[in-house]
């Protein structure tokens, strides 16, 4: 590589670091959909995308509008758009759950606030609701990737890049080391191959959970090792919840479907109360949808 | 300040508004008629007993490094084909089992309702031996043109090939036909593609050829990608040569895909004259198979190759009577987990080049979806559909849909090696599901009426196969269940309907006339159907086309379409009876 190339280089990563780390987030979920697409048609038509994309930026707008009196950023709802068209699987043609799901995603923020944030992930939120009401209509992707390595090593690429910049790779880094440890004692737990316990966070909803959701700065607590502390909790919380959907608890079967999107359900929340409580000052930049 | 909070008002309640229609939709369609209602026009009795077919249907053992998976490896093989094997008017059945030296039965219909198992005096009962492999299906087809109905078993295995000598008997000439080719096959089809009068075979491939699941020389044998695997056993063509010998044409003819075939059709699907191909594929998108004047195939878009799924079954009926072929492919259905959803694509190939799915609904969601078949199931002139479901029934309690998601969606290279693979134990896997009989209610609508017409089996169907068993002028069903007893449901349809049906032979077509098309036209209808030479999963309709009529007593035409390329047509032919016809010979 030659040295005006590097220095090149160099001036293009230190303008990305200016960047709203929101745009950047745009980008990879946008190189995510567009390779997805290309590669493995996985929108399963372009008008789930429409309707809720549609609908998140639709409903971001407006309830800005009455309820601030002006127009906000529409960086959020595109994620929360794009991830809801990725995430949301439902039966046949339906289409109903894009809509509520959108509608869900970003009214939650303006209903479920204390202290004048908002509590869950907005796409944590609805994807939550859907699995656990709707799921003999909605499943969440899960094998609709191609299953190849090299789109993978892709988006991981670009994701931990990105990431980086947001940063917001502790979250990311602190969520995978957590997985990976707790893998080795569920299979302690549960036995079987090693593998398969670790095969999960290979596909496709995990990096859009590790990279969109879980490192969402506006839904998690205010401080950096809270942030690891958080990421390994719900990286806990989800090695529960695999426990028992190896050893079969069917009452808990709606958490079974998703258990990392499950666990934040569960975690976020909680977290983001505690930490509220324990300081109002709430701050941060957003990154997440 | 008033307006303010007048809005977060309204905005609650709109988001628990949102909240309660997501509950109230996300309920599905709960309804399901369970009464018997005589706006149906039709009710099944499940009569296997009191008709003498005692079949039980049993599983291979595998190489015992599969042991953590058997259940999933082991999970095929359940068939049926029916066919009159010894010509004499009244259709026969052949079933395969899957376990070394369990026997595959032939009954042969004794005329009063029942059957009598004569598969070892005819000598198609020892097939599944060790070292030669196990039986996965069958299809019947009269490959040199003698008048009885000849018999290629697909397997785990060597295939074999059973010539009909006439007599009640069957000699096995796989070995001087060219056809012994260790295969792992889920599916076969007689088809003629070049119209020569003699019928061709193309079988599918599943595991690889190398692989022998008795002697497995590795653990990476199953398929790369969930969605898009292309690295199962070579599908292969063969032309029968007219001399008792195939000769091998895959690679010349450009058919020979790796992508887990399941089920396999054929039929001109684009209205050039020439019989086309259409995959079901597991793991990965179906595939359309055009042929080019018997020349060579070409494989065609048609809408198929984004929408990547589980094919396992592969239907043609005419379903909204255009005097189309349509294209049904079972897939798999389990709610929270996945949602592949059936495929009813709409034949419009002459128009858009293309077809279009429409399912929905039931048609979408039938479980885990094996074998379907087509057919006019109360004679009121539209095509219904039976669809077999339920992949593995093992302890209730259990459920290994969560172990599979563990591996589902991870990279390829984890699960291509079965030793990755989270044990299934007695699990079940989308068991103990209900069969589906969709009755078509017209203008593409279909609504589930098994409970209601006395199908209520929760067995781990496979296949499918319709026949007029008991020449009365209406289809019966016959099921085929993994590791279960087979079944036989005998119908009783409103006698004020009428119907027609023919039993074609072929001269320059092949005599079983396997990819003739035949359509009837009467009152507003049109409707087309197939002479098939395997169709649905693991099985294969009676050759003789049957039509209901509804309430019209009068045919006003029918076409027939030959193998050959000749056309005939027939004008107002009797209702209420079946025709025999002869290809005209010029």
């Amino acid at each position: 590589m030659t040295a005006p190339t590097m220095m090149a280089g160099a001036s293009l990563w230190s303008r990305l670091g200016r960047l709203n780390p929101r745009y950047m987030v745009i980008f990879l979920i946008t190189l995510i959909l567009a390779l997805g697409e290309l590669r493995y048609a996985i929108l399963g038509g372009y008008d789930r995308l429409g309707i809720a994309l549609g609908t998140c930026v639709s409903v971001e707008l407006l309830l800005t509008w009455l309820l601030r009196g002006r127009l906000a950023n529409i960086a959020s709802a595109i994620i929360s758009g794009i991830s809801l068209s990725l995430l949301i699987k439902p039966q046949s043609d339906l289409l109903w759950p894009f809509a509520l799901g959108a509608f869900l995603t970003i009214s939650s923020k303006y209903v479920l606030t204390f202290r004048g944030r908002h509590l869950w992930n907005p796409s944590n939120f609805a994807i939550g609701i859907l699995v656990l009401l709707a799921s003999h209509q909605v499943a969440i992707l899960s094998h609709q990737w191609g299953n190849d390595l090299a789109t993978n090593a892709l988006i991981w690429s670009f994701g931990i890049l990105i990431t980086y910049r947001a940063r917001a790779l502790h979250v990311t880094l602190s969520y995978v080391a957590s997985f990976l440890v707790l893998a080795l004692v569920r299979n302690l737990f549960v036995g079987g191959p090693l593998l398969a316990e670790i095969a999960p966070i290979t596909g496709p909803m995990y990096q859009l959970f590790i990279f969109f959701m879980v490192t969402d700065p506006r839904t998690t607590v205010s401080s950096r090792r809270g942030r690891i502390g958080v990421a390994a909790l719900v990286a806990l919380v989800e090695m529960g919840i695999r426990i028992a959907g190896d050893y079969q608890f069917s009452y808990l079967t709606p958490l079974y479907y998703s258990p990392p999107i499950m666990a934040l359900f569960i975690v976020g929340p909680i977290v983001m109360v505690v930490d509220l409580r324990r300081t109002s000052a709430a701050s941060g930049r957003g990154v997440g949808g | 300040m008033t307006s303010h909070y007048t809005l977060r008002i309204a905005l609650r309640i709109a988001f628990v508004a949102a909240l309660g229609a997501v509950y109230i939709l996300g309920r599905g369609d709960q309804s399901t008629s369970h009464t018997w209602s005589e706006t149906y026009g039709f009710r099944f009795r499940e009569v296997s007993a009191e008709a003498g077919i005692s079949f039980i249907h049993e599983a291979p053992d595998l190489d015992p490094s599969l042991d953590t998976i058997a259940p999933h490896v082991a999970a095929v093989g359940a068939s049926v084909s029916i066919s009159d094997t010894n010509a004499d008017g009244w259709p026969d059945l052949y079933f395969t089992s899957s376990r070394f030296d369990a026997p595959n039965a032939l009954y042969i219909n004794q005329k009063d309702g029942s059957f009598s198992d004569d598969a070892v005096a005819a000598g198609i009962a020892d097939v599944n031996r060790k070292g030669e492999g196990v039986s996965m299906g069958s299809v019947w087809g009269d490959f040199d043109n003698d008048g009885f109905e000849d018999l290629f078993v697909y397997t785990y295995g060597y295939p074999h090939l059973f010539r009909n000598r006439g007599d009640g008997t069957f000699q096995d000439v796989t070995k001087p036909a060219g056809l012994r080719r260790w295969m792992n096959s889920n599916t076969a089809v007689w088809f003629d593609y070049d119209r020569d009068g003699f019928l061709d075979l193309y079988v599918g491939g599943y595991f690889r050829e190398d692989v022998d699941l008795w002697r497995l020389e590795t653990t990476q044998i199953m398929h790369d990608s969930f969605e898009f695997a292309s690295n199962g056993g070579k599908n292969r063509l063969y032309r029968n040569l007219g001399d008792g010998r195939f000769e091998d044409v895959t690679d010349v003819m450009q058919v020979g895909s790796t992508r887990w075939t399941l089920a396999a059709a054929a039929a001109d699907f684009n209205g050039d004259g020439w019989a086309d191909l259409y995959l079901g594929n597991d793991y990965g998108p179906e595939e359309l198979f055009l042929n080019r004047g018997g020349e060579r195939f070409d494989p065609a878009m048609g809408g198929l190759a984004d929408d990547s799924k589980s094919g396992m079954s592969v239907s043609l009926g005419d379903t909204e009577n255009r005097g189309r072929l349509d294209v049904f492919v079972t897939n798999i259905s389990e709610r929270g987990y996945l949602f592949q959803g059936n495929n009813l694509r709409l034949n419009l190939l002459e128009e858009m080049g293309q077809f279009l799915n429409v399912a929905q609904g039931a048609v979408a969601d039938a479980g885990w979806a094996w074998g379907a078949q087509f057919g006019d199931m109360n004679n009121d002139g539209f095509a219904d559909l039976y669809i077999t479901n339920g992949f593995i029934s093992q302890n209730r309690d259990r459920d290994y849909w969560y172990g599979m998601s563990k591996i589902a969606g991870a990279t390829g290279v984890l699960f291509q090696d079965f030793q990755n693979w989270p044990p299934i134990g007695d699990a079940s896997l989308s068991g103990y599901e209900q069969s589906r009989v969709l009755m078509n209610m017209g203008e593409g609508r279909m609504v589930d009426v098994a409970p209601a017409v006395g199908v209520t089996d929760s067995l781990d169907g496979r296949a499918v196969a319709f026949a007029d068993l008991f020449n009365r002028g209406m289809l019966d069903a016959v099921v085929a269940s993994q590791r279960g007893p087979a079944l036989l449901y005998r119908n009783a349809v409103d006698p004020t309907l009428h119907w027609i049906a023919f039993h074609l032979t072929g001269t320059r077509s092949n005599r079983s006339a396997i990819g003739a098309h035949v359509v009837a036209e009467w009152g507003d209808r049109t409707q087309m159907k197939v002479i098939d030479g395997g169709m649905g999963f693991a099985s294969q309709n009676d050759r003789r086309i049957h039509f209901g009529l509804g309430t019209f007593d009068e045919v006003e035409r029918v076409s027939i379409t030959w193998p050959s390329g000749h056309r005939q047509v027939i004008d107002r032919p009797a209702v209420d009876r079946l025709h025999t016809i002869e290809e005209p010979i010029p």
